[in-house]
């Protein structure tokens, strides 16, 4: 055994450089190159960019509503997924992973479809405002949420909802109900027993899912510059529009390094307040029960009806939407998609596209799995100082705007061994790149939260590493791996900006068909747009079933 | 070692002939580039030369990243770069000059470089369309000019892009400066003044104006009959139904002056391998073949004038007499100029 030591040590540290080397390779490298051309074009360093940032009113004014409307989004989304965690963690109900599975669902959603789902509910024409009246007897739209603060706030929460709800919960799933029993034998009841002891017990997967919701809209670009219109603007927008329509790259890169310096700061507050609280996890089982009580039924039936309500109706306006042609039912849009009657070389028959995306998303899904849960491994040695600074640079692939790394893509990866600019392979690598911080946030607070007594009892009885690996690390973390995976895997699916700013040989996915079938008009274009979008959906929807059984199946639950 | 050596040898025997014969050209080109495939199919087996494809995202995405990565082009030819962004392209050098032969045909308004660094493919005008139920349903004229749209007659109806994010958009300012221009008492600013007074609506890009603003479009949920869209897109709207309509839901206002030209070229890149090649595909764009197989995969005009169009388009699609056009250069000097300008007047 001794023999083999330093050899295992050998790849016991490769293996845990891999995720690095990758982040350094296809993310630092080719952001660094873009920057490089960017603020020192003619080879000396010209700051003129960060001057015109910091000097202008405009930007400062964009910076603030950035920050505001990404901290109100994220209170709003973690206020309200708090319940909803609660519901899901403790109590079961029928059509409950169902439920769950359709509240992922927005988060694979093409802007430009979720703002067509939401005028058909609440737009002045839409279902709501028809109604009320008709009911009411309005002379106007009673409802008036166009291109308001309000809206970008509830796509907001319609997006990421599910982000918290599921890291929320599924922490919530293996925490130990014992201190919640002790605290209320002791007298703690109703508000005092949620704010002094389920959320500090919390504590962890509400900074996780916090952090990540935070980051997600504080970098927003298509809900703001199309919900939001125009008057609006966070820092991402104002990259793209730099960047696509200007082409000045000093003012873009300066903003990208404003966005990219902020959130490695706030990063850097966020791991110190991570590390400070730690509860002990416990394989859960009995806690899950049937809601008893008449509170608990009406607690339960609340959150579903927000759930369907917020989530699930809008989707289903986009369904039915695809289902409807002049007032009446029909499946034309359906048959249309899988007609060519052009000979149009940019005819894609949905099954490619489905096969395509699938492709790119299982590969997404493998690689940023495997890379998260080495990183996570790596965070998770509290001795480490390294990793207190490590754990910062693994998010940063968030707050970099896509329209940047494609530009630094072309410009980096363009000699052999590492010429993969026009590579359908840079699909998957770039999605990876967005989705290894999902697994890295799902699974880390339960890595955390392993009680060390756990796992020295098992050595001391003679397990091996691997054994103790097998059965009592990954049953502990596989809730936290099944959230990751789940998200890289939607993030993958639903994910094309950087499609769009890679080159790339015709491989078309269901994001691109659908961007593609917008880009014309007609109401047969739009009716097949909608009808690919539900084809996404239900692609999803089977896909995180099959997920979530992988769980049970592999690891299973006791 | 002997071995090896030969081997090689018959390696490279067996390798260099078959790449003489089979040479692949690589076009850049941008996300809405389609053809029809037993056309390039076609030209394939005529030429012996096989095409692919390469799609950098939008046409201001692809010539900017062609510019970034000039010194080791993604590609032997770009298709797709437009006068608005023309003048960047050219600015960076990216193109290899070449006189098609084919050019002789083409119209003198579309050769725009007179140093034929890029060649004319087609064109496209961008212009209002409108609502035509609503029109008739309320008894109200169609607008004939832009000055028409700050009437109060018509507040509230209008959509339009931001051109700081949306190709129509842009060229839907560049048609305003045109017009009204930047000095004397009426500027196009006072003009854009004017449009936010009677309540111009505002979107960040054509899908989200033509389908969830825009009523006109069949089964719409928007609310106002006028958009900012191309003189194409009323056969397009007519061409996608199952059962063509009696009469079409949309049309065109293509009175002068309204409308604004965008003209789409090929250009050669420099760094190319395959200009031989490259000249052939060029020519090829320029083929009747390739130009009549345009306006139902493109929704463009060919430049050829004696290439037939489409019966759809025939019927459907108005032509404007007078649309209007900038120097490429202008274009280019003040883009962000104007486009702040305009930024600071319609949305602060």
């Amino acid at each position: 055994m001794d023999r083999n030591r330093p050899a295992l040590n050998l790849l016991k540290g490769v293996v845990l450089l891999a995720p690095l080397l990758f982040l350094v390779v296809f993310f630092f490298y080719p952001l660094l190159s873009i920057f490089a051309v960017s603020l020192a074009p003619e080879g000396t360093l010209d700051l003129s960019g960060f001057t015109r940032i910091f000097t202008s009113d405009y930007y400062r004014r964009t910076f603030w509503f950035t920050f505001g409307q990404a901290l109100l989004s994220t209170a709003l989304t973690i206020g309200l997924a708090i319940p909803g965690a609660y519901v899901f963690s403790r109590f079961s109900f029928p059509g409950k992973s169902l439920l769950m599975s359709l509240a992922t669902l927005p988060f694979v959603l093409p802007t430009v479809v979720v703002a067509a789902a939401f005028s058909a509910l609440i737009g002045p024409r839409g279902l709501l405002n028809q109604t009320l009246m008709s009911l009411l007897g309005f002379s106007a739209p009673p409802i008036v949420l166009e291109r308001t603060l309000t809206i970008i706030l509830i796509v907001h929460v319609f997006y990421n909802y599910a982000v918290a709800l599921r890291i929320i919960s599924s922490f919530w799933a293996n925490q130990s109900v014992r201190i919640e029993e002790a605290a209320r034998v002791l007298g703690a009841h109703g508000w005092r027993l949620w704010w002094n002891v389920r959320l500090p017990l919390l504590r962890p997967a509400l900074l996780a899912a916090s952090i990540l919701v935070f980051i997600f809209t504080f970098t927003s670009f298509g809900v703001v510059l199309i919900l939001g219109g125009p008057r609006f603007a966070t820092i991402e927008v104002e990259i793209y529009r730099q960047v696509t329509s200007l082409f000045n790259l000093q003012v873009a890169a300066a903003l990208s390094l404003v966005q990219i310096g902020f959130m490695f700061v706030l990063m850097l507050v966020y791991t110190r307040l991570q590390r400070q609280t730690t509860t002990d996890l416990q394989a859960a089982q009995s806690v899950v029960r049937q809601p008893r009580t008449v509170r608990e039924r009406l607690f339960v039936a609340a959150n579903v009806v927000l759930i369907v309500l917020l989530l699930i109706a809008p989707l289903a306006a986009l369904v039915l939407r695809s289902f409807t042609s002049q007032g009446a039912l029909t499946t034309q849009f359906y048959t249309l998609l899988s007609s060519n009657p052009r000979g149009s070389v940019l005819f894609t028959p949905p099954l490619t596209a489905v096969g395509n995306s699938l492709v790119f998303a299982l590969a997404t899904t493998a690689l940023a799995v495997t890379l998260g849960l080495i990183t996570a491994v790596l965070l998770s040695s509290r001795a480490s100082r390294l990793a207190r600074w490590l754990d910062p640079i693994f998010m940063l692939p968030l707050a970099a705007s896509a329209v940047t790394l494609g530009f630094g893509y072309i410009i980096a990866l363009d000699e052999p061994p590492l010429n993969l600019r026009s590579s359908p392979v840079l699909i998957p690598l770039a999605h990876t790149l967005v989705a290894m911080p999902f697994v890295v946030r799902s699974v880390l607070p339960s890595i955390r939260g392993i009680p060390p007594n756990v796992r020295g009892a098992a050595r001391s009885l003679g397990a091996s590493p691997w054994q103790v690996w097998r059965w009592i690390d990954l049953p502990l973390i596989s809730r936290g791996l099944i959230v990751g995976a789940t998200f890289a895997f939607t993030v993958s699916m639903g994910e094309f900006g950087a499609s769009l700013f890679i080159a790339r040989p015709d491989t078309p996915t269901i994001p691109i068909v659908i961007f593609r079938l917008l880009g014309q008009p007609g109401a047969t274009n739009y009716g097949q747009a909608m009808a690919m979008s539900t084809i996404l959906m239900a692609v999803c929807a089977i896909s995180f079933v099959l997920i979530e059984r992988l769980r049970t199946a592999g690891v299973g639950e006791f | 070692m002997k071995h090896i050596l030969s081997l090689l040898i018959l390696l490279l025997l067996a390798v260099t002939p078959a790449a003489a014969q089979d040479t692949t050209l690589t076009v850049i080109t941008h996300d809405s580039f389609s053809y029809s495939e037993d056309v390039m199919q076609s030209f394939q087996d005529e030429t012996g030369i096989t095409v692919e494809v390469l799609r950098l995202g939008d046409a201001g995405t692809m010539i900017n990243q062609s510019i970034l990565s000039r010194k080791n082009p993604l590609g032997d030819v770009m298709y797709g770069v437009d006068n608005t962004f023309l003048s960047r392209a050219l600015n960076a050098d990216l193109f290899i000059p070449y006189e098609s032969p084919a050019l002789a045909d083409v119209p003198e308004e579309f050769i725009v470089d007179d140093e034929f660094r890029v060649t004319p493919v087609d064109y496209g005008d961008v212009c209002l369309n409108y609502d035509v139920a609503y029109f008739e349903e309320n008894d109200l004229a169609v607008p004939q000019s832009l000055a028409d749209l700050t009437d109060p007659a018509y507040e509230g109806l209008l959509v339009v892009e931001n051109p700081a994010s949306s190709s129509p958009g842009l060229a839907f300012l560049l048609t305003t400066i045109a017009v009204f221009g930047e000095e004397g008492g009426y500027t196009y600013l006072d003009y854009w003044a004017d449009l936010v007074a009677n309540d111009v609506f505002i979107s960040d890009d054509w899908s989200d104006a033509y389908y969830t603003q825009f009523s006109g479009s069949t089964d719409s949920q928007g609310t106002r009959p006028l958009v900012v869209s191309y003189a194409s897109s009323p056969p397009v709207e007519v061409y996608f139904l199952p059962e063509p309509p009696e009469a079409a839901p949309t049309g065109s206002i293509v009175a002068d002056d309204t409308c604004f030209r965008q003209i789409e070229f090929v250009g050669i890149l420099q760094g190319t391998d395959n200009e031989d090649a490259a000249r052939q595909f060029v020519n090829f764009l320029l083929s009747r073949e390739f130009q009549q197989d345009m306006p139902l995969n493109m929704f463009v005009f060919p430049v050829l004038p004696d290439a037939e169009l489409p019966e759809i388009f025939e019927e459907y699609a108005a032509v404007p007499e007078q649309a209007v056009t900038l120097d490429i250069d202008e274009i280019d000097t003040n883009r962000e100029r104007w486009i702040l300008e305009w930024t600071e007047t319609v949305l602060r």
